[in-house]
C-alpha cells in the first residue's frame, strides 16, 4: 500500500495544479468561447446564436487598429528590448566597477506598475511639457519630438514605454546566460587570438539559446497582455490609434457592457498566444525530452 | 378562542418583523467621487446616514469615468456580493435592471414625493417599469462654453450665439496667437464637443432623432455632414498638442490665457472656482450655440442584496439622496444644480442660475435633452459605437461623408 | 614578443581608454533613459502644488517639501476617508506574502516532479501550464468572480490569494522546473538507494540547493502581485482593497484639481516594497537566473 502511494507520490503531488489549471485557464477560455457565440450584454448568457460577434468582431475597423497594432507593438517591442538586453548585458559585463549601480538602475522598472510611471512617461513625451520642450529650451528650436500626439506614431512611444519598462529584465536575462559560459572556452579563444567581437557572435551567443527562448516568452507575455500601459500613457487615443486587443476587450466587456463582443476578441488573442507559443514550446520540450 | 390565540401570535409576528425591518441600516456604496471636491460632498451624506443611525461601509474606485467601478460591479454580482448602493446613470439603469438585480425603491420614492419633485424626463431615468429603481443626485450641464473673460475683452470679443459667430472669434483669436479652444483630446472629451455642435447645428428634434432614437436617415443626413464639417473646422481652433490631455489642464489653459474657450460640462467651474476665479469676472459661461439643454444625471441605483439591516439601509440612503440639504451642498460643491426643482439656489452662483433658468425652459419647451457623450441617452454598446466614429474622425483627416458612412455602419454593428 | 607588444603599448592604451570612455558614455545615456521617469516622480513630488503649476516639468524643485508625501501617506482622500495609502498597504502585505509563499512552494514541487520524478505526460502537463501564463487576465474576470462567490471567498483577502496563486502556477513552475532539470537524476536514484523518500529527497537535497531560483520566484511573484490592480479591483469589497486601487483612487480622480505632487508620492510609496526588494535583491536576481534558467 505504502509502495504504491510512494510510486504515485509525484503525480498526486502535481494533480491538485493540474486540476486548477485544467478550469481556471482551460476551463475559463472554455467558458469565453462559449459566450463568444451568444448575445451576452451586460452579464453573460448563455444561449447560442451562432458566428454573430465574429461577424461584428470583424468588420469593425476600431478591432483592425486594435489587431494590427497588436502586431507592430509586439515585433518592435520584443525585437528592440531583446537587442537592447542583449547590448546593455554585453556593455556590462566588461568588468565594470559601478556595475551593481548602473544594472540596478537598469533593471528597477520592472519592479514598478504602469499605473505609476504612466504619468511620469505621459509628460516626457508630451511636445508641449517634456523632451521637445525641454530641448527647444535649450535654443534647439526646431526639435520636434511629437509622437504622443500624431495618431500614426503614437503606437511606438508605446513601444518606447514598453521597452523601457522590460528591456532591463532582459538584460539581466542575457547578463545571467554570459556569465554562465564556460570561462576556459573564452581564454582558449583569445589566446588563439581571435577578435572579442568574434568571439561573442560565435561561441558566446549560440550558447545562449535557451536564454534568449526564456527572454522570448517573457516578452511575448508581457506584450499580449499590455493593458496598464496603452492605459496609462495614452487612453488608446489619439482618436483609437493605439488600442491594442487587451485594452478593446475590457473596453467591450466593462465599459460598453458588450461581453459577448469582448469575448470573440479574447478568443482570437488566445488563437495568437496559441500561434506563437504553441511551436516554442514543441522545439522547447522536443529538446529535453532526450 | 383560537381566533383569539390567532390574533395574539399574528400581532407577535407583526410586532417581531417591524423589529427586524427597524434593524439599523447598513449600506456598502460603491462610487467613483475620490477627489477632494466630490470626496467632501459624498462625506456630507455619510455624516447625514449616520446621524440616523446608519452605517455606510466606502467602497471607491475611480478611474476612466467609472470604468474599473463597474469592472468592479459586475464581479461582485456575478460573485452574489453585490454592494448595497453603486453610483450608476442613464440607460444602464435599465439595463442591470433587466438582468434582475436592481431593488425596488418605490416605497420611499412614493412617500417622498419625488415624482412632483422632479423634472419628468429626469424621473423616467429612474424607474424601470415603472418601479423607482434609482434615486438622482444632480443634473450637470454638458452644453457649456466657457470663457477667459479678459480674453475676449481685449480681442473685443463677445461670447458667441451662433456656431458662425464662434467661428470667426476662433480665427480671429488664432491670428493674434491666441489657442482659441482648450481642448483635450480623450474620445469623451472630442464626444462633448461633438454632441454640442450636434445640438447646436442641427437643434434639438435632430438631436433626439439622432442619438436617442438612433434612427438611420438622421444619422446619415446632410445636417449631420454639416456636424462633422464644424468638427473638422474646430479642428483648426485646438492647439497642436491637445491629444490624450486631461480636461482640468485644458481649463487650466483658459484660466491662465492661454486659450479663449472650453467646452466642458459644468464640473469646469469647479475648477476655475478653486483657483479663486470669479464667475462673470474672470471667467464666462454660457450654454454652446443653439437651443436645448443637454443634461447628465448622476444617480445611484439600490442592487437586490439579503438581509433587513441593508435593506433598511437602501431606503434611507435613498431618501436622502433625494433630501433637500444633500442636493443642496453637494451640488454647490460639485458645480451642477440639484435634481429637484424645489431647492432654494440663493446661495448658487451664476452659472448656476443659469443652469437651473434653462432646464426649466427647456423642460416646458421639450429641448430638455439627455447627453449621448455622458451615457445618458444610449446604451454602452451604441454610444460607444458613435465615439468610435466622432474621435477617430476629429483625429484623422477623414472626410464628413465618410464619417457618416462609418456612423451608420458603426450603429448597426452594435446592435 | 615582449618587446614587440611594448612598442605598441601606447597607442593600445590610448585605443583602450577611448573604448572604456566610450562605454561608459553608452552606458550613462541608457542610465538617464531608464532614471528619466523616476527623476521626474521624485522631484514633482518634492515641489508644491503652486511651482508645478508655474514651472516646468523637469526642473529640480526650487523649494523642496514634505508635505505631499505625508498627504499621500496618511492624509490623501481615496474616497470618504481621507486616510492616505496607510490603511491599504496593509491589506497589500495581507495578501503578497501568503500568496508568494504558497505559490512559490507550489511551484517548487511542481518543478520537483516535473524535472526529477518524469513519468509520462509530465511535459504535456508542463505545457498546459506554461500556456497558462499567456492568458490575458481580463478574460478569466467574470468566471472567476462567479467560482469565488460559489466557494465564497468573494470579497475576502484569501479570495485575492487564492486567485494569484492560481495564475501565479505557471510562472513559479516553470522557474523550478529549469533550475532542477540541470540537476543530475543520478542524485535522486541514489538518495532512493539509501532509502529516502520522495518529500525527504526534495526537503534535504532539493531546497538547499534552491535558494537562487527561490529569490527570483519570489521578486518575480511578489511584483506581479504587489502591482496587480484588475484582480485587487474586482475580488475586494470595502476594507479588503489592495494598496493599487487606492492609489487609482487617489491618481484617477475624474474631477477637482489634479494635485500632482501627492500623486507623484502615492506611486512612489506604493512601489518602495517592490524597488526595495530588487535593490535588495537584485544581485542574487542574476545569480538566480544564471544558476536557473541556462542549462534549462
Amino acid at each position: 500500500m505504502s509502495e504504491w502511494l510512494e510510486k504515485q507520490l509525484p503525480k498526486l503531488v502535481l494533480a491538485p495544479s493540474f486540476v486548477a489549471i485544467l478550469i481556471f485557464v482551460y476551463g475559463f477560455i472554455g467558458w469565453t468561447a462559449w459566450v463568444s457565440f451568444t448575445k451576452s450584454k451586460l452579464l453573460p448568457r448563455y444561449d447560442i446564436v451562432g458566428l454573430i460577434q465574429y461577424d461584428r468582431l470583424f468588420v469593425s475597423p476600431r478591432w483592425d487598429v486594435a489587431f494590427s497594432n497588436l502586431f507592430i507593438f509586439g515585433f518592435l517591442f520584443i525585437v528592440i528590448s531583446m537587442l537592447l538586453g542583449l547590448l546593455l548585458a554585453i556593455l556590462l559585463d566588461q568588468k565594470i566597477r559601478t556595475e551593481g549601480i548602473i544594472r540596478t538602475i537598469y533593471l528597477y522598472p520592472m519592479a514598478l506598475s504602469l499605473i505609476v510611471t504612466g504619468t511620469a512617461w505621459k509628460w516626457i513625451l508630451n511636445p508641449g511639457l517634456g523632451l521637445e520642450a525641454m530641448i527647444r529650451s535649450w535654443g534647439w528650436e526646431s526639435f520636434s519630438f511629437n509622437w504622443l500626439v500624431d495618431p500614426n506614431m503614437a503606437i511606438y512611444t508605446v513601444v518606447i514605454a514598453g521597452i523601457w519598462q522590460a528591456s532591463g529584465f532582459v538584460m539581466a536575462l542575457f547578463l545571467a546566460g554570459l556569465r554562465s559560459v564556460d570561462d576556459e572556452i573564452i581564454k582558449a579563444a583569445q589566446v588563439d587570438g581571435i577578435p572579442k567581437w568574434r568571439i561573442y557572435l560565435s561561441i558566446i551567443l549560440p550558447s545562449m539559446a535557451a536564454i534568449f527562448l526564456s527572454a522570448f516568452i517573457v516578452l511575448a507575455h508581457l506584450s499580449i497582455k499590455s493593458f496598464d500601459l496603452v492605459i496609462a500613457l495614452t487612453g488608446g487615443g489619439p482618436g483609437y490609434a493605439t488600442d491594442l486587443p487587451a485594452t478593446y476587450m475590457y473596453t467591450m466587456a466593462f465599459s460598453r457592457g458588450d461581453i459577448g463582443q469582448a469575448a470573440s476578441s479574447a478568443m482570437i488573442m488566445m488563437a495568437v498566444v496559441f500561434a506563437i507559443v504553441v511551436p516554442y514550446l514543441y522545439s522547447e520540450l522536443r529538446a529535453k525530452n532526450d | 378562542m383560537n381566533t383569539k390565540l390567532l390574533i395574539a401570535a399574528t400581532a407577535a409576528l407583526t410586532i417581531s418583523i417591524t423589529s427586524i425591518a427597524k434593524a439599523e441600516p447598513q449600506a456598502e456604496v460603491l462610487h467613483w467621487w475620490t477627489s477632494g471636491g466630490e470626496a467632501k460632498s459624498v462625506a456630507v451624506l455619510q455624516e447625514e446616514f449616520s446621524s440616523r443611525g446608519g452605517t455606510w461601509t466606502d467602497m471607491p474606485v475611480a478611474g476612466g469615468g467609472g470604468d474599473a467601478a463597474m469592472t468592479a460591479l459586475r464581479a461582485r454580482v456575478l460573485s452574489g456580493n453585490a454592494p448595497t448602493a453603486v453610483q450608476l446613470k442613464g440607460p444602464a439603469i435599465q439595463e442591470w435592471y433587466e438582468e434582475g438585480v436592481l431593488a425596488d425603491i418605490s416605497s420611499v420614492a412614493n412617500a417622498q414625493g419625488w415624482a412632483d419633485v422632479l423634472p419628468a424626463s429626469i424621473a423616467g431615468h429612474m424607474r424601470c417599469e415603472g418601479n423607482w429603481c434609482a434615486a438622482p443626485v444632480n443634473v450637470h450641464r454638458i452644453d457649456w462654453i466657457w470663457a477667459n473673460a479678459a480674453v475676449l475683452a481685449e480681442n473685443g470679443i463677445s461670447m458667441p450665439a451662433s456656431w458662425e459667430e464662434f467661428n470667426a472669434a476662433a480665427t480671429k483669436l488664432k491670428a493674434v496667437g491666441i489657442t482659441p479652444l482648450a481642448h483635450g483630446g480623450q474620445a469623451w472629451q472630442d464626444a462633448t464637443i461633438f454632441e454640442a455642435v450636434a445640438l447646436g447645428v442641427g437643434g434639438p428634434e435632430f438631436f433626439h432623432k439622432a442619438f436617442v432614437e438612433l434612427d438611420e436617415d438622421t444619422l446619415k443626413s446632410d445636417t449631420m455632414k454639416a456636424v462633422f464639417d464644424q468638427m473638422r473646422t474646430m479642428r483648426g481652433f485646438v492647439d497642436s498638442n491637445f491629444s490624450g490631455r486631461d480636461w482640468n489642464l485644458a481649463t487650466a489653459m483658459v484660466m491662465n490665457g492661454e486659450a479663449a474657450f472650453q467646452i466642458m460640462g459644468d464640473w469646469a467651474k469647479g475648477e476655475f472656482l478653486a483657483a479663486g476665479k470669479r464667475p462673470g469676472i474672470d471667467f464666462l459661461c454660457a450654454s454652446t450655440p443653439g437651443d436645448g439643454f443637454l443634461y447628465n444625471v448622476d444617480s445611484f441605483a439600490m442592487f437586490d442584496v439579503d438581509g433587513a439591516d441593508k435593506e433598511e439601509g437602501q431606503m434611507l440612503l435613498a431618501e436622502l439622496i433625494v433630501g433637500k440639504n444633500f442636493q443642496k451642498v453637494f451640488n454647490m460643491n460639485k458645480g451642477s444644480i440639484p435634481a429637484r426643482v424645489d431647492v432654494a439656489l440663493d446661495d448658487f452662483d451664476p452659472c448656476a442660475h443659469t443652469s437651473a433658468q434653462d432646464m426649466a425652459t427647456s423642460n416646458a419647451g421639450g429641448s430638455l435633452l439627455p447627453s449621448y457623450a455622458h451615457g445618458m441617452a444610449l446604451r454602452g454598446a451604441q454610444s460607444g459605437a458613435i465615439t468610435d466614429v466622432v474621435t477617430a474622425h476629429f483625429n484623422s483627416d477623414m472626410s464628413s461623408n465618410e464619417a457618416v458612412d462609418m456612423l451608420v455602419s458603426a450603429v448597426a454593428n452594435s446592435m | 614578443m615582449t618587446k614587440l607588444n611594448s612598442k605598441y603599448a601606447d597607442s593600445g592604451y590610448i585605443q583602450k581608454l577611448i573604448l572604456r570612455s566610450l562605454l561608459f558614455l553608452l552606458l550613462g545615456i541608457f542610465a538617464v533613459y531608464y532614471l528619466m521617469p523616476l527623476f521626474i516622480m521624485v522631484t514633482t513630488s518634492l515641489k508644491s502644488l503652486e511651482e508645478i503649476r508655474t514651472g516646468s516639468l523637469i526642473d529640480l524643485p526650487r523649494e523642496v517639501t514634505f508635505t505631499a508625501w505625508k498627504t499621500a501617506w496618511s492624509g490623501a482622500c481615496t474616497g470618504i476617508q481621507c486616510e492616505g495609502l496607510r490603511p491599504f498597504f496593509w491589506n497589500s502585505v495581507l495578501l503578497a506574502v501568503p500568496a508568494v509563499f504558497i505559490s512559490t512552494l507550489i511551484g517548487a514541487l511542481n518543478g520537483y516532479v516535473i524535472a526529477q520524478w518524469r513519468f509520462k505526460g509530465a511535459n504535456l502537463i508542463f505545457s498546459l501550464m506554461l500556456f497558462g501564463c499567456f492568458i490575458p487576465f481580463q478574460v478569466v474576470l467574470l468566471p472567476m468572480a462567479r467560482v469565488l462567490g460559489i466557494i465564497n471567498l468573494a470579497g475576502s483577502i484569501s479570495g485575492l490569494v487564492f486567485v494569484h496563486v492560481i495564475y501565479g502556477i505557471g510562472f513559479t513552475t516553470l522557474f523550478f522546473r529549469n533550475y532542477y532539470v540541470s540537476i543530475p537524476v543520478e542524485l535522486v536514484k541514489a538518495a532512493k538507494i539509501d532509502g529516502a523518500n520522495f518529500f525527504r529527497i526534495f526537503i534535504s537535497i532539493f531546497l538547499p540547493l534552491s535558494l537562487p531560483i527561490i529569490v527570483v520566484t519570489v521578486i518575480w511573484q511578489f511584483t506581479q502581485i504587489w502591482n496587480d490592480f484588475l484582480f485587487g479591483v474586482s475580488f475586494s469589497e470595502a476594507g479588503t482593497q489592495p494598496v493599487t486601487v487606492a492609489l487609482n483612487n487617489i491618481v484617477n480622480s475624474t474631477t477637482g484639481v489634479k494635485e500632482y505632487n501627492v500623486d507623484m508620492a502615492a506611486a512612489i510609496i506604493a512601489a518602495l516594497p517592490t524597488l526595495l526588494v530588487y535593490v535588495v535583491a537584485g544581485k542574487y536576481f542574476i545569480r538566480g537566473l544564471t544558476a536557473g534558467s541556462v542549462k534549462g
